[in-house]
């Protein structure tokens, strides 16, 4: 299977493009942008349609819907006199069930729903009719969680991106979601409609600017700030760009396009189109860490931890005894590095040279292989994703450098090792240039039989002190 | 005709997973029982209020969330089905139930007057929200009296407590000019809990009332500070102190219900009776009445 994500879109939530576009030039052309993301997901061949919706908030983890045709008419809370919205969607419980199975198996709390009546909210209700007006694409709704932070919104997305390439589906990716979202707290005019405030709107352009460099991952980060600057507390936090961003490898290079901005009763709606082929700008400026395994405060109920134990990857249970690395003269050891599978330290300096030992992508601590082991407990092969692998092999490197005193910059040369040259060069090559690629070194890439871990790629680096 | 008065108010808090615990015929969920303390209240509340004669339930729901202005169900008679979106294993209600229209539209015109944002709702297809349903289900579980159903404006968030307090004071005084100007008896109803921290885990017996505590120490002790005020007849203090007691508790009161009742009942300086106090996945919850029936006639 080689599943991927063909699109992402971001869209506003509330109902009045959908009921009553005419009413408002800037609402019609709202309309007239979401038909446009139609025509274009249509033919983008795509056959999912995932929805992250902040209309849709949820307590206990996320809630993801599972009822393969769910059908009512729903009423907006606050615009009840714009109309009703009579909705029948089809839905793909499998996704479903196998995204919710997904985000156990990383450690997330997350359940399906699939209920008569259930109330399908509103942001997803105006997406999938305007997006999906004829349902021949399936879909799939995802809740948002009050209390979920970055990682856990992070690992949400990386569960999603399990199901998407295990079952080699092509989706497309929809936040359902305001820019700004202070509305007018009184009754307008529609004609009247504008940006609740200048602020709110210089915020608003400012992260339509960088989403339309295809910046998305600088977006997440800044997801904080934007909140408190142009976010009614407690209402939604900005995360779902965490989501959006993860469910793009946290890139900085999409083609991005916005398609229409407006004010909607004085919140900012935008439709945005961010296409997965590279444009070749938006260097990082933020660097928070990733993650692949959420681990935070679950067992409440429990009163027995901090944690959920998450089982390690079966690598670590079936590979090379890993071993304490030797200590000797001009040895560099790092804990912040995964320990070795011999008898060998993570580096040695001569002179002013450091030689590092073969990297790989294992995690210090837990052993987990990021993007997944390519083999199972019985040797069968499994999907895995290469660009995860080496973002976290460049990873492991940077930690040994730093322990050493030394930094990327100083490296010399790179020898690669792959052991899929077809499957994976492409994948491995597109991080390197995002990384490794950026300091210069020379780089000398091989194709090999296996190696002693089920991983896919591993790195041998000369660095200068 | 005669005037109007007010005669109960009462905090009557609406987690859903009082409703499952019952049974009852209008939902679909079975349970094993749980949360007797909180549903033992509600027993003694209902049973206080069957001395009380009335005509109407005036109630605010923190469920129905309005951002722009405050909203009431303007029409007759509601039916349908309810899902909880946070909860749909534990609470799918086939609800009906009737609106006093010329009671709602009386405080709307008069909030009007008074320049707060107001609107009535008025599409048939609209679906009443679980906090009212089950807030109305355990004061009044056959439906029988005719329901005042006011949105919670969110102002608290798009502005501030002190800010959300002044809009609320002035709806409930308005309230309570209509219901006096109505003729009728009314009971008051703010359907909101205390401190408000949810756990983020549900046990696999959601009704395992071993797994069932406060969250914490400090919403246990935010909870017991405004009990006793309410037990000691310092309503007054309540107000005073809902700016701390709503950010350190993450109270629902932030909906704006506690703050309305008791401008409703001129902030009352008399003690009220406590019910029942229990926690839900972790929020606090009491239920409360001032029964202002017997205390200065109704509340002036």
């Amino acid at each position: 299977m080689n599943g991927s994500l063909v699109g992402s879109y971001v869209v506003p939530v509330h109902p009045h493009p959908l009921l009553v576009p005419e009413q408002n030039e800037g609402w019609s052309r709202l309309r007239a942008a979401f038909d446009e993301a139609r025509d274009a997901i249509k033919e983008s061949g795509a056959d999912l349609l995932i929805i992250y919706s902040t209309t849709w908030p949820s307590i206990i983890g996320h809630q993801i819907q599972a009822d393969p045709n769910p059908q009512w008419t729903l009423v907006d809370q606050d615009f009840h006199d714009l109309g009703s919205m009579e909705y029948s969607f089809n839905i793909d419980a499998e996704f479903a069930e196998a995204w919710n199975e997904a985000n156990h198996n990383r450690g997330l709390q997350s359940r399906t729903v699939a209920y008569h009546g259930f109330p399908i909210d509103v942001g997803s209700v105006v997406a999938l009719k305007l997006l999906n007006p004829d349902n021949s694409i399936p879909a799939v709704i995802v809740s948002s969680n009050v209390y979920a932070n970055r990682s856990e919104t992070t690992v949400l997305a990386k569960a999603c991106l399990d199901v998407i390439k295990g079952t080699g589906r092509k989706a497309v990716a929809v936040t359902a979601m305001s820019m700004s979202n202070r509305m007018f707290t009184e009754f307008i005019d529609p004609s009247e409609d504008r940006i609740h405030s200048l602020k709110d709107d210089e915020w608003n352009r400012k992260v339509l600017e960088f989403l339309e460099e295809g910046r998305l991952e600088d977006v997440a980060q800044l997801s904080r700030t934007i909140h408190q600057q142009i976010r009614v507390q407690k209402v939604v936090t900005f995360k779902p760009m965490w989501w959006l961003s993860a469910m793009n490898d946290n890139r900085n290079n999409l083609t991005g396009r916005v398609l229409a901005y407006e004010a909607l009763h004085g919140a900012g709606g935008a439709v945005i189109q961010l296409n997965p082929t590279s444009s070749g700008k938006g260097d990082k400026e933020y660097d928070e860490d990733d993650v692949e395994y959420y681990k935070g405060e679950r067992n409440v109920l429990d009163g027995g931890g901090d944690s959920i134990e998450i089982e390690a990857p079966s690598s670590s249970s079936t590979g090379p005894a890993l071993w304490e690395p030797p200590e000797g003269k001009g040895a560099v050891n790092s804990d912040a590095a995964p320990k070795p599978v011999g008898m060998y330290p993570h580096a040695r300096q001569v002179g002013d040279l450091l030689y590092l030992s073969g990297v790989g992508p294992r995690q210090p601590g837990t052993n987990a292989i990021p993007g997944g082991p390519i083999r199972d407990d019985e040797g069968n092969p499994i999907e895995y994703d290469i660009k995860a692998q080496t973002r976290a092999v460049v990873e492991n490197i940077a930690r040994i450098l730093e322990e050493a005193g030394s930094s990327m910059d100083k490296i010399v040369d790179v020898t690669s090792f792959l052991v899929d040259m077809d499957r994976d060069f492409a994948g491995y090559n597109e991080v390197w240039a995002e990384t490794l690629g950026h300091y210069g070194p020379t780089r000398t890439t091989l194709a090999i039989r296996a190696l002693p871990t089920p991983i896919a790629v591993e790195m041998k680096v000369i660095a200068k002190i | 005709m005669a005037k109007g008065s007010i005669v109960a108010g009462c905090l009557a808090p609406h987690p859903p997973h009082l409703v499952y615990a019952e049974n009852p015929p209008q939902n679909e969920p079975t349970s094993e029982g749980g949360w007797e303390q909180l549903r033992w209240g509600y027993e003694r509340l209902r049973e206080s209020l069957s001395k009380i004669d009335h005509d109407v339930l005036v109630l605010l729901s923190p469920h129905w969330q309005t951002y722009v202005g405050t909203h009431f169900l303007g029409i007759p008679h509601f039916e349908g089905l309810s899902v909880d979106p946070v909860f749909p294993n534990l609470f799918r209600y086939s609800y009906d139930m009737n609106i006093d229209v010329e009671l709602s539209k009386a405080i709307h015109d008069k909030a009007k007057d008074s320049g707060l944002a107001v609107k009535m709702m008025e599409n048939p297809d609209f679906r009443v929200d679980y906090g009212t349903i089950t807030t109305g289900h355990m004061v009044n579980p056959a439906f029988d009296k005719p329901l005042v159903v006011i949105s919670s404006n969110r102002s608290t968030h798009y502005y501030s407590v002190e800010v959300m307090q002044e809009m609320m004071m002035e709806l409930g005084r308005v309230t309570r000019e209509a219901i006096e100007e109505s003729g009728k008896k009314a009971v008051i109803l703010a359907s909101n809990s205390l401190s408000h921290r949810h756990f983020t885990t549900e046990s696999e017996v959601p009704e395992d009332m071993s797994k069932e505590h406060i969250a914490s120490h400090a919403m246990h002790l935010w909870d017991m500070r405004i009990i006793d005020y309410m037990r000691t007849g310092q309503a007054q203090r309540i107000l005073d102190e809902m700016p701390e007691f709503t950010e350190q508790a993450i109270a629902e009161s932030d909906g704006g219900g506690l703050t309305w009742l008791l401008s409703t009942l001129s902030v009352p300086d008399y003690p009220a009776i406590l019910h029942g106090y229990g926690t839900i996945i972790g929020t606090g919850n009491a239920i409360v009445e001032w029964p202002c029936h017997a205390n200065k006639g109704d509340a002036q």
